[in-house]
């Protein structure tokens, strides 16, 4: 989603702060509430009209980020994650009608001007995308990229000392030899050095928040593992809180303390860490986690896929969004799309059979088919659920209609869908 | 370099535990044989003549033995060489060096039409699922058209059959082989591809990163169905991947690769429980779990730094620049010995092959 970001966060857009360095940043734009928490998200919609009709990208996106957390966004590609926080940023293209409401620090962000956005972007909230391309620009000197985003932020600080400081914040990011570094153009860094290089832009004014989408997910896993301590380095270093948004489930469960799980434009489920991983109560999640390959788990155990594929956001059927692919579907569920209910203290579901998903135990075998085949199509009604279940103790396999596999050339063994 | 010879050298074998791998047997031929294989792509200079000033060793010396019926997973990062490995195996890339042996035809070398027979019993997936199908046609002819190619079938309710059960066999609805591939989800059109792939009975699939693009939930039933084709069609694989744990579920055996080289292979429990070589560990170490308890309680190595340019690999070991070993452990007069001999893949008592002078089997997970 690179497009979106693109003009957004290069040095010159950033532009025209009026804080001053060191001062409390609380106090210093009015109408900020140092008390108030950091960053209030309510009732976010966004769609963007399309000649297909309205895509509505996010659909009712509420959470509320306190001081020094970290906060996953997790879900499909698709699910909304990118568009939600472009939106929180103010950073969606002109056509895109938001509604809802982005409090930072007290403040509502939704419907500012260009003009105070810009204060808020970089000093209070700052933003690293997957592609550092986003945030740099080619034709200028790292150092420089630096040094401007540190002065747009506070007029006073002389040259010499803004070329210091960004010596040091590429130091704390690990680039090796800083003092000479700063006069390299970004071609002439790795994807992951770069990576590094905005996360020490997005340092630079110590905000209170860092949004980064996917930061990781364009590199290696050994150069990950080092990004994700320099991010955590940087959130050290600034205080700073954490939306990360990302669909490697394990690069959340080494960082997050809560997590919200996206599907079609909605959170389904929001809880700490511990909830999410070990108490999962919206069958999505628990799909989620039982479809990974995991290197902690016995090899070779059947992975456990959810068949389908999530709905076009274009024009929603009401009830579920994941009922066509939910094994634990009823009736009741096409009615209207489940509020999310409190399962736990602060662990919210949007499901009406949580104690269904409860009773799996966190074991996803317990309720999906693992099934190998995929037989409906996009977009075309796929599903013929059977009729409601009774109890749902019984791993009962295809209730999605798409359990039972059919047979292949010379196929001893496949009734995979159906091993209860 | 030395040849692996794939017979009686790793303990692992055969254990109950190791659920695929039971079926296999490794005494026998190996289906593949790969030796000494090298894929350079010359750099060329500027000017008007454009000199060759280089190579990017892409591939500079793979030996790999692939048994009917196993399937070896090659992971390591991007750039390593993985994909031009695949290709050069298909001569879809000719190799610039070393030998591919398909049940013992040598196909280094072999012109395209000398190719074409042998393409039956080799085929490839590739990654992309959106950029490897014609949008233009149904599915039916996507999959029909390697049988109409090769003139396999007799008639047209034949081919009908034919393709139909290809469909069903990957877990697609035979009803819809009227539709285009806009019509079907990622995970579908990758499906739609192997069944192409299946069409002519190949004895190997080239599966190259075959579930990257998919998301997890969807990646899941594709696995399941590659597991699946392989029990019941006893398909060989060579399954190139980045993913370890992808490739940990799927796999017989393992092979690790670093700059265009394998520098550790074992059997899979093997690999994963006695990993020797520093890069395989580290590479082990640096995926995070899924389960926050104990991704938090791990110790992690973190190496540092980034693949060095195959166009110029370092002296000696080429992973020496990164190691954590070489960095802080060994001795300069050991650090001399990586700095100035290449490790060959050789067993140095770990009990499998690896490309280390101080391998050393290490639990990581
Ligand atoms: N500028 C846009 N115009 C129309 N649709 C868009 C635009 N940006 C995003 N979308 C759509 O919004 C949905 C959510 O996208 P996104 O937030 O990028 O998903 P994620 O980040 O979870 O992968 C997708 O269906 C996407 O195609
Ligand atoms: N056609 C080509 N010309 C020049 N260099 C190439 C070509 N194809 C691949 N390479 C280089 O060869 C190396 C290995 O690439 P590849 O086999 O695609 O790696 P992997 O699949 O492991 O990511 C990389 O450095 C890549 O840039
Ligand atoms: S409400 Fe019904 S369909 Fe939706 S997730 Fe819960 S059980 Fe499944
Ligand atoms: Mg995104
Ligand atoms: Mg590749």
């Amino acid at each position: 989603m690179s497009s979106h970001g693109a003009t957004a966060v290069t040095p010159s857009s950033r532009s025209t702060g009026g804080l001053t360095a060191g001062g409390t940043r609380a106090t210093s734009l009015p109408g900020f509430d140092a008390s108030a928490p950091l960053l209030e998200v309510t009732d976010l919609d966004v769609r963007f009209p399309t000649e297909d009709g309205s895509v509505h990208a996010v659909r009712g996106v509420d959470y509320s980020l306190r001081s020094g957390e970290v906060l996953a966004i997790v879900g499909e590609s698709g699910s909304g994650k990118s568009v939600t926080s472009l939106a929180v940023m103010g950073l969606l293209p002109g056509s895109a009608r938001v509604t809802g409401s982005v409090r930072y620090r007290g403040q509502e962000l939704l419907g500012q001007r260009d003009r105070a956005m810009s204060g808020v972007r970089g000093k209070g909230v700052s933003m690293i995308f997957q592609d550092p391309m986003t945030s740099l620009d080619p034709v200028y000197k790292i150092g420089y990229q630096i040094e401007e985003t540190l002065r747009q932020h506070d007029r006073s600080l002389s040259k010499k000392a803004a070329g210091a400081r960004a010596v040091e914040l590429l130091e704390l990011v690990g680039i090796p030899n800083a003092a000479d570094r700063v006069r390299s153009y970004p071609h002439e860094f790795s994807g992951g050095m770069r990576q590094r290089v905005v996360i020490a832009i997005a340092m630079a004014n110590q905000p209170d928040v860092i949004i980064a989408d996917e930061p990781t997910t364009a590199l290696d896993v050994t150069v990950q593992a080092q990004i994700l301590e320099v991010l955590q380095t940087a959130l050290q270093e600034t205080g700073a809180a954490m939306v990360l948004i990302t669909h490697d489930l394990g690069v959340v469960a080494g960082i997050a303390d809560r997590v919200l799980v996206m599907y079609a434009g909605r959170p389904v489920e929001i809880g700490s860490v511990e909830d999410i991983y070990y108490e999962p109560r919206m069958p999505y999640t628990l799909g989620l986690l039982g479809s990974l390959p995991r290197l902690d788990a016995p090899p070779g155990q059947r992975l456990i896929p959810i068949t389908g594929s999530p709905p076009s956001v274009v024009n929603m059927p009401p009830g579920c969004p994941f009922a066509p692919r939910c094994p634990l579907h009823v009736a009741d569920c096409d009615v209207a799309e489940p509020e999310r209910l409190l399962v736990g203290p602060d662990h919210t579901a949007a499901c009406i059979r949580t104690e269904q998903v409860a009773a799996a135990g966190g074991d996803a075998h317990a309720v999906f088919a693992e099934t190998a085949s995929d037989a409906g199509l996009v977009g075309v009604d796929q599903t013929s659920p059977a009729a409601p279940e009774p109890e749902q103790s019984e791993h009962t396999g295809g209730p999605t209609g798409t359990g039972s596999v059919v047979s292949g050339v010379g196929s001893p063994t496949t009734s995979t869908g159906d091993r209860a | 370099m030395s040849a692996p010879t794939t017979t009686g050298r790793d303990p692992g074998a055969g254990r109950e535990t190791h659920r695929a791998a039971g079926g296999v047997d490794r005494t026998g031929e190996p289906i593949l044989s790969v030796r000494g294989l090298e894929k350079h792509f010359p750099i060329k200079g500027g000017g008007l003549i454009k000199r060759t000033v280089g190579a990017v060793r892409a591939v500079d010396g793979l030996d790999l033995d692939i048994h009917p019926g196993e399937v070896v997973g090659l992971v390591g990062e991007s750039g390593c060489g993985k994909s031009t490995t695949g290709r050069a195996i298909l001569n879809l890339q000719p190799a610039t060096g070393g030998s591919v042996k398909f049940q013992g035809k040598e196909l280094v070398g072999l012109n395209r039409s000398q190719m074409r027979s042998l393409r039956r019993d080799i085929q490839i997936v590739f990654q992309d699922p959106y950029a490897s199908l014609n949008p233009r046609l149904p599915v039916f002819d996507i999959v029909a058209e390697p049988l109409v190619i090769h003139g396999l079938t007799k008639d047209a309710k034949e081919l009908r059959e034919r393709v139909r059960t290809l469909v069903e066999t990957v877990g697609l609805n035979p009803e819809h082989t009227n539709r285009y591939p806009a019509e079907f989800s990622g995970g579908q059109r990758q499906r739609i591809g192997i069944a192409r792939a299946l069409a002519l009975q190949p004895k190997l699939l080239v599966l190259d990163e075959p579930v990257s693009a998919l998301d997890v939930s969807i990646q899941a039933g594709v696995m399941n169905l590659l597991s699946d084709l392989r029990d019941e069609l006893g398909l060989a694989y060579l399954f190139i991947a980045h993913d370890l744990s992808v490739v940990r579920h799927i796999s017989d055996r393992v092979a690790v690769m670093y700059l265009g080289r394998i520098i550790e292979i074992a059997d899979r429990d093997e690999l994963f429980e006695r990993p020797a070589h520093p890069y395989t560990q580290a590479l082990m170490s640096a995926i995070p779990l899924p389960d926050p308890r104990r991704e938090r309680a791990r110790q992690r190595i973190i190496i540092s730094g980034d693949v060095p340019s195959p166009a110029n690999p370092p002296s000696g070991c080429r992973f020496r620049t990164r190691c954590q070993k070489f960095a802080h452990v060994l001795d300069d007069g050991r650090r001399e010995t990586c700095m100035t001999v290449d490790p060959v893949l050789e067993d140095r008592g770990a009990g499998h092959l690896n490309a280390c002078h101080f391998a050393e089997p290490l639990k990581v997970l």
